[in-house]
């Protein structure tokens, strides 16, 4: 019954009972020292088999067998932690402190200093399995290969190749990503999502529309530098535990501001100066209301502005509205204490806003992030040391398998779709486009963005003329992803149980293989984890670190590429796909993968990042400077640790990597930058270019378009390039070689010209505080589908409905019904969603972890005092939650705590294997059901996506509680 | 001969309970062992702090000063060990124990607890050599044999958990207590100098 520390007492659950053999209250003591270690010369690990299947055994290291040392980096979270194996025999023996990383300096959280145990993998899926008639039944990978390809082929052939959606992983590394996304196209659709959907896609959205790319400005290592730190829809001490490292030495060191706004008073909040409460869903009247002080104060940096931001004339009129009295009115915050924040962000310099799910996972996600935005903006806080979007992204590598393009809108590293976009990747793959071409239903479906992860089941079950695409899904593959993770859960499984076909490929069967009734056409193939493979990963700061394989995949599993080489192979294409990538006993090498990205990610600056610079980086940590991220002497001298992206040019052009964002105080050529220009040039005869404002050592010295063929030979620059270069660009352009651009250009040779004379491939523009284009060029507030304040939906109602993703999003009527039912009288909680340390996502692996799953071991829901007493629920009581759709229910057990306010209830979003009060263990593969399940809180949440990327709303809704008499 | 100390920083502690994953990771402790737990007070309140807990490691420890079969030792790094050889389970140092620290196997009373477990400041016990197999059987890991510290230590997410010579990592915190400009981030400053914790 531990559902906090503070229940100081493990009790004997139903969970101990269950878990047999794991539990302290049936160990003796032979048994007891049986698991603390393996007794000497019983199972000694020079006597382990080297099969194909085995299993990790112990951790006390054999003095007489040498021991490997092996660098990799935790699979937990963004940050981007460096793991140190020890290995001995093919078996991770001990994990020791990777002091020698500057993001981390040995240190872990409670996932980090576990991750050994994932290659133990007790609970881990052992073999491929198929559902036949509703039981698990063990296959070999052959017989699931030509089966699962043989059912996609003949979807494909009946239905057409949009019928199957391809789900990827924000946990493959970015060759894995790449890899995948570059396999759907190879299929023939953009539906290809992963769980970018769900986390950041608005902040990329916001961002990247806001100043040109989608991702954190500055780094973990840079907020030391802070003096004032604003967290805001994050709750970083527990999703991203060893940040808070460097965030609390920075507030020590500088005494530094930390200022948490947050719904729910958190672990963050708990070492934070100041805590600001919101009511859910007010985050644009927040940021407004700090903005009125700001500008009634005269307070911005005007400098700043007027050269280097577009358009925020417009938002001031926005923000005139927000008056500290209609602030309080809709948010809760007395006025006083956002013209405190307004103060240290304009007073108390450098300001850095961090923000995670809080900000995005709203169906004004998109205008959350750029709010946020126009606040760094007004106030100066970009483009230098302290400063900056801290955008703490999720998974291990979510950064760069957005990067790497898994996302329906876009190919590979932000082209897009558009033709030019298909005939870049065209060239870098070495295929006709009209092959590509004819992969597809048509052209028009290859420029159209696919189906969001956030639908997928609509788009199972939407009627054949309501979805903008030949035919409704049928199949699903899923790789690396929970089945938890979206919201409406209800109809999830409905749409689960009318696909024709099921994959989940992940080292954990997962939430799909359980939560519906399907009998048959479901397979699951076990893929294993990022220590039994090697590549590289994105952090969050764009730092790109590489992983060494630890040991060889355990059981029967493989490792993500050879899965996806088997089945391009089965379903035809591999020979084209791989065409430029060694294939070594069907293992594509990683390294080659890494290679091909080179060649092809200019836009977004991969192209300097070779295998041999990341690996001589991960060599040399210990030379780096843990603030500036700047390496010391030695082969990594000048160079930023982890090449953060973009790292211009090719590998031998040594780019050292962008520390900080749109950085003007450095050269182009020592990781200094501009605001992207993105956006065209003038817009209503006012330029969108900076204006007196360029990068040091810059030869134009105002701002400058995005630089093509065409623009240096304006510039008088052309003759710089050399013929090999200008070659490879009058190829690509053919008639028109004017318009080959710095990120179609394979030879570099652009981007080189640029750097040597100090300006920025991409352009030098303003940000813009009046993003054209989006549904709200300026944020404005909008009530939540689900809101608790009815009242305030007249004036502040969500957007009509549209038609966006191939389907229609009906939020504004969804929003009017339950505002004309009066939805809130019958649920008049809020409900919200996050994060506990101790798991992961779904949860699925991290609750199969027995020294995780023993911290946490009931699903709760935080519940306020107040309204606990009203509904006569006692401390850790099970109660029901009830959901505002499909008559949802959850059993979970109560939590009463004034962490969260009045009215609003709280539920971590990691739970499983218990669907609206039945519990699903027995529907496992035996062996591998999580050592922990509980209820989804998905299964309450409710409808709600952003227009811009389909994110959903999880982070607020309405729900009931009431006390359950079991 | 150094004495090694165990000191949490409270102020910097975020109860990430990394502590408590790094034990189980260097020791393979069984599940329901918990040489390190997390303690929280003030929980999702204001005022809320977290602090690590183990075995102290004591001076004059009162687990031994009651221990009927004087299982107790001492070693020149002014560790606290037992021998479970030893060890009968009675549970008297769990009673004397100001921290909890004493983990029994089993659930029961008179004598059925099984034999007690704690922390051993990663320096393994008696049995065999160290750094052996059949030491590690017992007892865990023996990083201090390496010259190596306290797993949970090494790994805490923002080197709240400080651990080694007592010298070295007074002088550490009290550079921390001089850069921050105030004091009592430290647990049990407020009961040895009444002073109330002012962020």
């Amino acid at each position: 019954m531990l559902i906090k520390r503070r229940d100081a007492v493990v009790q004997k659950t139903r969970l101990q009972s269950m878990l047999g053999d794991l539990s302290s209250g049936v160990l003796d003591r032979r048994a007891f020292l049986r698991r603390a270690g393996f007794t000497a010369g019983a199972i000694g690990l020079a006597g382990l088999p080297l099969g194909s299947v085995k299993k990790a055994q112990a951790a006390a290291i054999d003095p007489k067998l040498a021991v490997k040392t092996v660098k990799s980096v935790c699979t937990h979270c963004s940050v981007g932690c460096s793991v140190i194996a020890e290995v001995q025999n093919d078996v991770w023996v001990r994990q020791e402190p990777a002091f020698d990383s500057p993001i981390n300096r040995g240190s872990h959280c409670a996932k980090g200093a576990s991750v050994r145990e994932l290659v133990k993998g007790g609970r881990r899926l052992r073999t491929p399995m198929k559902l036949v008639d509703g039981e698990w039944q063990k296959i070999t990978w052959d017989v699931a290969l030509d089966e699962i390809s043989a059912k996609l082929l003949k979807i494909r052939q009946d239905q057409g190749p949009e019928s199957v959606f391809w789900l990827g992983s924000a946990k493959f590394s970015n060759e894995g990503a790449y890899l995948f996304r570059k396999m759907a196209a190879f299929w023939g659709t953009n539906s290809a999502d992963h769980q970018a959907r769900i986390c950041h896609s608005t902040t990329v959205a916001g961002v990247a529309n806001t100043w040109g790319y989608g991702a954190m400005t500055n780094s973990y290592n840079d907020i030391r530098n802070a003096k004032t730190m604003i967290i805001m829809g994050g709750n970083p001490a527990e999703a991203h535990p060893v940040s808070l490292q460097h965030i609390l030495t920075g507030k020590e060191l500088n005494r530094a501001n930390l200022v948490v706004i947050d719904p729910r008073f958190t672990r963050t909040a708990a070492h934070a100066t100041d805590y600001i409460r919101i009511r859910p869903g007010t985050d644009i009247p927040t940021i407004y209301g700090i903005l009125w002080h700001v500008f009634e104060n005269k307070w911005e940096d005007t400098t700043f502005i007027s050269q280097r931001v577009y358009g925020m004339d417009d938002v001031r009129k926005e923000v005139a509205k927000w008056t500290p009295e209609e602030v309080e009115r809709v948010n809760g915050v007395p006025g006083e204490q956002l013209k405190r924040v307004a103060y240290m962000m304009t007073h108390e310099k450098p300001a850095t806003l961090i923000w995670c799910m809080g900000a995005t996972q709203k169906t004004v996600g998109t205008a959350n992030v750029r709010a946020y935005c126009i606040l760094l903006l007004a106030t100066g806080n970009v483009g230098a040391p302290g400063t900056g979007a801290n955008i703490f992204r999720g998974h291990c590598n979510v950064q760069g398998a957005t990067d790497a393009g898994l996302d329906v809108t876009s190919l590979p590293f932000y082209y897009g779709l558009v033709e030019g976009a298909w005939k870049h990747w065209a060239r870098v793959w070495d295929v006709p486009y009209e092959y590509l071409q004819s992969r597809f239903d048509s052209k028009k479906m290859m420029e159209t963005p696919g189906i969001p992860t956030t639908r997928w089941f609509d788009a199972v079950l939407s009627p054949p003329d309501q979805i903008d695409q030949r035919n409704p899904l049928r199949a699903m593959v899923v790789m690396g992803h929970g089945g938890n993770t979206v919201t409406r859960m209800p109809e999830m499984v409905k749409g689960l149980e009318a696909l024709e076909l099921l994959v989940v490929a992940d080292p954990h069967p997962t939430t799909f293989a359980v939560v519906s009734e399907r009998k048959n056409n479901t397979y699951l193939l076990p893929v294993c984890t990022q220590f039994e493979t090697s590549g590289s990963r994105t952090a969050s700061n764009r730092s790109i670190q590489w992983s060494d394989r630890v040991v060889p995949p355990i059981w029967e599993s493989k490792d993500d590429y050879e899965v996806m080489y088997r089945l391009s192979e089965k379903l035809g294409f591999a020979d084209q796909m791989f065409k430029h990538i060694k294939v070594v006993d069907k293992n594509p090498i990683a390294e080659d993968i890494t290679r091909e990205i080179n060649r092809g990610a200019w836009s977004t600056g991969y192209t300097g990042q070779s295998p041999e610079r990341l690996k001589a980086h991960m060599a040399n940590q210990d030379k780096f400077d843990i603030v500036t991220l700047r390496g010391k002497g030695g082969e990594v001298d000048g160079e930023t640790y982890g090449l953060p992206w973009p790292c211009w040019g090719t590998p031998e052009q040594k780019h050292p990597g962008t520390h900080i964002l749109y950085n003007t105080n450095l050269h182009v050529k020592d990781g200094g930058g501009t605001f992207r220009a993105r956006f065209g040039v003038e817009r209503d005869g006012k330029t969108l270019l900076a204006e007196g404002s360029y990068s040091l050592g810059s030869e134009i010295k105002d701002g400058y378009p995005e630089v093509t063929y065409g623009v240096l030979k304006k510039l008088g620059w052309d003759g710089d390039l050399t013929a090999d270069e200008l070659a490879v660009i009058t190829k690509i352009g053919g008639e028109k070689p004017e318009t080959v651009s710095w990120s179609i250009d394979l030879s570099g040779g652009i981007q080189r010209v640029c750097i040597l004379h100090g300006i920025v491939p991409y352009g030098n523009a303003k940000a813009r505080a009046n993003a054209f284009g989006l549904p709200d060029p300026v944020p404005v507030h909008r009530e939540p589908i689900y809101t608790s304040r009815p009242d305030l939906v007249a004036k502040y109602p969500t957007l009509p409905d549209f038609r966006s993703f191939r389907m229609a999003n009906i939020g504004g009527t969804v929003q009017k019904r339950a505002v004309d039912l009066g939805v809130v009288k019958n649920f008049p909680l809020v409900l919200t969603s996050g994060r506990l340390v101790e798991y992961e996502g779904g949860g699925e692996e991290t609750r199969s972890n027995p020294w995780l799953a023993e911290l946490q071991q009931d699903m709760f829901v935080e519940i306020n005092p107040a309204d606990a007493d009203a509904r006569g629920i006692k401390h850790g009581q099970m109660v029901w939650v009830t959901g505002a759709e499909s008559n949802s229910k959850t059993w979970v057990k109560a939590h009463i705590t004034d962490r969260v306010g009045r009215g609003v209830a709280f539920m971590p979003f990691h739970f499983a294997g218990w669907f609206q009060g039945v519990d699903q263990r027995a529907k496992y593969p035996k062996g591998a059901d999580p050592i922990v399940l509980g209820e989804s809180v998905n299964t309450l949440t409710t409808y709600g996506y952003d227009p811009v990327t389909g994110m959903q709303e999880t982070k607020v809704t309405l729900c009931q509680i009431a006390a359950s008499i079991a | 001969m150094a004495r090694m100390k165990f000191l949490c920083d409270a102020d910097r502690c975020i109860e990430c309970n990394a502590c408590v994953t790094a034990c189980k990771n260097a020791n393979e402790v069984p599940w329901g062992i918990n040489r390190r737990r997390v303690v929280t007070i003030n929980d999702g309140k204001p005022g809320e702090r977290s602090v690590s807990m183990a075995c102290m490691h004591c001076n004059d420890a009162p687990c031994a000063a009651v221990c009927p079969v004087d299982c107790f030792y001492t070693t020149a790094d002014h560790v606290v060990l037992h021998s479970k050889d030893l060890c009968i389970g009675c549970g008297y140092c769990f009673y004397a124990c100001p921290f909890g620290a004493p983990q029994y196997p089993k659930v029961g009373n008179f004598g059925s607890r099984g034999k007690m477990d704690k922390c051993t400041y990663c320096s393994g016990g008696p049995t065999g050599a160290d750094g052996s197999a059949a030491e590690f059987a017992v007892y865990g890991s023996n990083r201090m044999a390496e010259g190596k510290l306290p797993l949970c230590a090494e790994m805490c997410s923002t080197k709240s958990l400080l651990a080694g010579d007592g010298e070295i990592i007074a002088q550490i915190y009290r550079e921390r207590v001089l850069k921050r400009g105030y004091n009592s981030g430290s647990w049990g400053w407020q009961t040895a100098y009444q002073e109330t914790i002012n962020v």
